[in-house]
């Protein structure tokens, strides 16, 4: 491998930006060191589904055109990115992770996608992820497994795992993932990056498909809390065609950034530090809380008592939103058919059983039967009223408090198999970030620090109140700060 | 025990589509009869990714349709999704209103046989529409599906059990189906599919305190095939019932080749339509000031357009009640009043005219009245030239027929087909005294005292004078003639 330290791959998008301004580099080379990274490291990694080489090399070569003009779009001009493979991207293959998708070419891209190539990001690729983001590992994928830039051998974590190795393995220098249920901040914390589940509301998930339509959230990550919340500010606000996108306008995420955590109250809940959480994992987080303690913050604890309750009430509500979601892939309009069956109910049948993974299978059976006649009122209406006392928790919470701190996951990234053949291992992954959806939350799980055995990233998550994802990025970047930047990945 | 002794009981579900331009949740045309597919976009397509943009304009209709029935608008509605897989559903579910409907209770009025009765409501919902099948489309035999229906916004309106008979079904619909064209929210055509009807039908002894176990009866595209498909099913029941069996709670299909009804699913296989509530919009909030701002520009509804005009214009119930049942009629009505004159005589001419000659053309030829070639302007100068006895009685039926099928210019009719009247005395005296000549022993009893033998006479002169003769110059003279 050629040596690191020399390779504009290392740079953060907030010095890139200032190479591409001062033009010492352009995109065009960027763009192409990116795809040769790609190239050489994605046959072992798997973070990339579809790689777009042609697509990223006209635009990065736009984007010189704008710099050379002087007409810089955003930081973002000539940034090479990627997008977790749920996004809609028009006239390029957009699968869900999800044999039932391959071959579907979307007519449109989702806004998202809109908005990052309107400020002249370089979309480089498609990255790999659990299909229809159900998963916890990235193993659900339907194409192949993607793995940890820290170790091979384990999982990326998921369902956008993808996003979070390309990213920390410096094929890209930003992605965008969705989180339902931990989606991002869990690969985030396993691959060593940032990466923020924006308040319900705050992106537009028009042209993201759908898993469950009222926890899904899309959500950047990057190598550093600069690089997440630039990404944030360009694609979040409201959109026409997304009802449930927040007309509040966007703050510049950027501006207080460097305001520090002098005076910031962190609320520690009570009920996240009772077990069930590795020691050495406890030991990173409980490190984290001290750093913020010299940095001027004041510990409060907090309760969250309902949140024992999340991973019930969430895999309730999800499967019943995802039976719904996953009714459209029926054979009839795009995506797979199966063609040699006979008459209609056979070709639901045989398309839906060839199609689907056995993880959506699964959800789609689970939400199948909690919305069903009879059950409705026991299932699905009891975790509606969880996830009231859910927020209510929090809301409790944030009266003495600015952000919620504690663990993203129980463990470092666990090894490729380990929970493959144990459901309700891996949901148990998400425990300590469900709550966060579950309440329509911003949350952000930024690096603390190496597991001192395993050697491997270990994430802080931090919950803030609706819409305040500013005081979570002021208080990531303290800790980023004053812990520095990991070191880049060693498994690749 | 004979079919006398049960008594029938109908609630009606009504899908009325709503005249907006654009769809529901996209801004698709709602036109109908484009070519398949031409009116679709990712949204009503269903495609991955895509989410329902609420047009409000449906909000609004369904509002004034809720105020115009005297129903309870909410404030808060919520939006569900009714999940099932057919082919012409593209997201395998419907987006619809189901715990919390944005209109609950109100009624309908209408006459029947001259009393007035009222229907209650149960609710008022909206929801989007599905596409359609299209089978032996193709060489293969395969189907097709066209999606250009999907999405065009419908109410919902759902009787409670009160209707006792076909009558009064139908007399119930009509009033429901005039009130919603008077808004201006549905255009009333049942044969295209833009007023829809299912109807639970169940029997009950006579007197009895509890309804029977009722059918839901789909598939009913005329009010001919309403009455059919109840009367069928009444029967049917009754002859379950009346040996001491039980009816099935089913839902059955009308086959109008057959005039029966036959079993589609029963309750066991009835969909369990696993409805949630619609995630991906928000409760739908609809404040006091759209309320009130609607309730001002309620438009005047045909009971009370009908009242206005026995008040106003002297007309009877009866008359104003056939004036107003269609809105384009009444608008006619109105219209030609404006040219014709608005005093209760004029108006009662009008109303003679609309509700016969004219009423019996349209039915004769099938035509709505948007489609009339007969214009306000112009049947008031039929009028106009009756007034001033330019033409008399079958002269002006004759040029209404004309002028109804063609379009034609009345006066340009009466000159062409030389049907003004005559009204020169030395003309019809000449005719009169040609017609005294040829009866003299009619004169002869006439004079005997047989008075009533004048028809005779005026009619033996109309029929020499080919119906031109002005009656009243007709009758003058004979009286003349004849010595009193």
């Amino acid at each position: 491998m050629t040596p690191r330290a020399e390779s504009p791959l290392d740079l953060t998008i907030q010095e890139l930006g200032r190479r591409l301004a001062a033009k010492e580099l352009s995109s065009v080379e960027v763009t192409g060191a990116a795809l040769r990274r790609i190239e050489a490291t994605d046959g072992k990694l798997g973070a990339f589904l579809r790689v777009m080489p042609e697509e990223a090399r006209a635009a990065a070569k736009a984007s010189d055109a704008r710099r050379a003009r002087g007409d810089a779009l955003s930081p973002l001009d000539g940034v090479p990115v990627g997008l977790k493979d749920i996004f809609l991207t028009e006239g390029v293959e957009t699968t869900c992770g999800s044999r039932i998708l391959e071959g579907f070419v979307p007519p449109y891209d989702a806004t998202v996608v809109e908005r990052l190539r309107a400020a002249g990001a370089v979309v480089v690729g498609k990255l790999n992820m659990d299909e229809f983001a159900m998963g916890s590992s990235n193993e659900n994928s339907a194409f192949k497994p993607c793995h940890n830039p820290w170790d091979l051998a384990r999982t990326p974590g998921g369902s956008s795992g993808g996003s979070a190795a390309a990213v920390a393995a410096r094929q890209v220098f930003g992605a965008l993932g969705t989180d339902t249920g931990g989606s991002i901040r869990e690969p985030a914390a396993f691959c060593g990056v940032v990466g923020v589940k924006p308040t319900y509301g705050r992106v537009s998930r028009y042209g993201v498909i759908a898993f469950a339509s009222s926890l899904d959230q899309v959500g950047p990550l990057g190598r550093s809390v600069w690089d997440a919340a630039v990404q944030l500010r360009h694609v979040a606000g409201h959109d026409p065609r997304d009802m449930t996108s927040s007309t509040r306008p966007v703050p510049d995420y950027l501006e207080g950034l460097e305001g520090g955590a002098n005076g910031l109250r962190i609320g520690v809940p009570r009920e996240w530090f009772q077990g069930g959480v590795e020691a050495g994992v406890e030991k990173v987080v409980r490190g984290a809380l001290a750093t913020y303690e010299r940095l001027g913050a004041k510990l409060v604890e907090v309760s969250l008592p309902h949140s024992r309750y999340g991973v019930a009430a969430y895999y309730l509500l999800a499967p019943a939103e995802a039976s719904s979601n996953l009714a459209r892939y029926d054979g009839v309009r795009f995506g797979l058919r199966a063609r040699d069956a006979k008459g209609l109910r056979e070709m639901y049948g045989e398309t839906r059983e060839r199609g689907f993974g056995p993880e959506p299978k699964r959800r789609i059976m689970l939400g199948t039967y909690a919305l069903s006649a009879g059950y409705y009122d026991a299932y699905y209406l009891r975790a509606q009223k969880v996830r009231t006392l859910i927020r209510r928790d929090f809301d409790r919470a944030f009266e003495a408090c600015d952000v919620v701190a504690g663990p993203v996951a129980p463990t470092v990234a666990f090894k490729l198999g380990e929970k493959v053949d144990d459901p309700l291992q891996m949901y148990l992954a998400d425990i300590f970030t469900i709550t966060c959806n579950l309440a329509a939350l911003p949350g952000l799980s930024v690096p603390a620090g190496l597991h001192p055995e395993e050697r491997l990233p270990v994430g802080l998550q931090l919950l803030g109140r609706p819409f305040d994802e500013a005081t979570l990025f002021r208080a990531a970047r303290a800790l980023e700060r004053e812990i520095g930047a990991l070191p880049a990945p060693a498994g690749i | 025990m004979p079919l006398s002794d049960f008594q029938v009981v109908i609630g009606l579900e009504v899908h009325a589509q709503l005249l907006t331009r654009s769809k529901i949740f996209c801004g698709c045309s709602t036109a109908f009869g484009a070519q398949p597919n031409a009116h679709t976009c990712p949204v009503c397509l269903g495609l991955p990714g895509v989410l329902p943009s609420l047009n409000r304009r449906v909000v609004e209709f369904a509002v004034r349709t809720g105020l115009a029935l005297g129903c309870t608008v909410k404030k808060k509605s919520i939006w569900a999704r009714k999940n099932y897989f057919y082919p012409d559903l593209p997201k395998g579910y419907q987006i619809s209103q189901y715990e919390l409907p944005v209109c609950e209770g109100g009624s309908v009025p209408f006459a029947l046989e001259g009393k007035e009765r009222t229907v209650r409501l149960t609710r008022i919902h909206m929801e989007e529409d599905a596409g359609k099948n299209l089978h032996d489309v193709s060489p293969d035999g395969s189907s097709g599906v066209d999606l250009n229906r999907a999405g065009v916004p419908l109410l919902e309106i759902v009787s409670e059990p009160d209707i006792r008979s076909v009558d009064e079904a139908i007399e119930y619909l009509k009033s429901l189906r005039a009130i919603l064209v008077y808004l201006g929210v549905n255009d009333g055509n049942l044969e295209e599919g833009s007023f829809r009807c299912d109807a639970n039908v169940s029997v009950m002894r006579k007197g009895a305190a509890a309804f029977g176990t009722r059918c839901e009866i789909k598939n009913m595209n005329s009010f001919r095939f309403l009455r059919q498909a109840v009367e069928y099913e009444a029967r049917r029941q009754v002859e379950i019932v009346e040996p001491g069996g039980k009816v099935l709670q089913e839902t059955r299909l009308f086959d109008p080749a057959r005039g029966e009804t036959r079993s589609m699913r029963s309750k066991e296989e009835a969909h369990d339509y696993r409805y949630f509530p619609e995630p991906d919009l928000p409760p739908l909030v609809v404040d006091d000031a759209l309320v009130e701002e609607i309730r001002r520009t309620l438009p005047e509804l045909p009971r009370a357009r009908a009242a206005r005009y026995q008040r106003e214009l002297g007309l009877s119930a009866y008359d104003a009640g056939l004036l107003t049942a269609d809105k384009a009629v009444a608008e006619f009505f109105d219209s030609t009043l404006s040219y014709h004159g608005k005093g209760p005589e004029a108006a009662k001419r009008v109303a003679n005219w609309l509700n016969g000659e004219v009423a019996k053309l349209a039915n004769e030829t099938g035509l709505e009245a948007g489609a009339w070639k007969l214009t306000p302007e112009r049947l008031a100068a039929i009028l106009d030239l009756v007034g001033s006895g330019t033409i008399g009685g079958p002269g002006a039926k004759a040029v209404l027929d004309e002028v109804f099928r063609s379009g034609a210019d009345p006066g340009e009719v009466v000159e062409r087909r030389g049907l003004a009247q005559v009204s020169d005395e030395g003309a019809i005296e000449a005719a009169v005294d040609r017609v005294l000549a040829a009866n003299a022993s009619e004169v002869e009893k006439y004079r005997g005292g047989r008075k009533n033998l004048i028809g005779f006479f005026v009619g033996q002169v109309m029929k020499e004078t080919r119906g031109k003769a002005h009656p009243g110059v007709v009758n003058a003279l004979l009286q003349k003639k004849l010595g009193g």
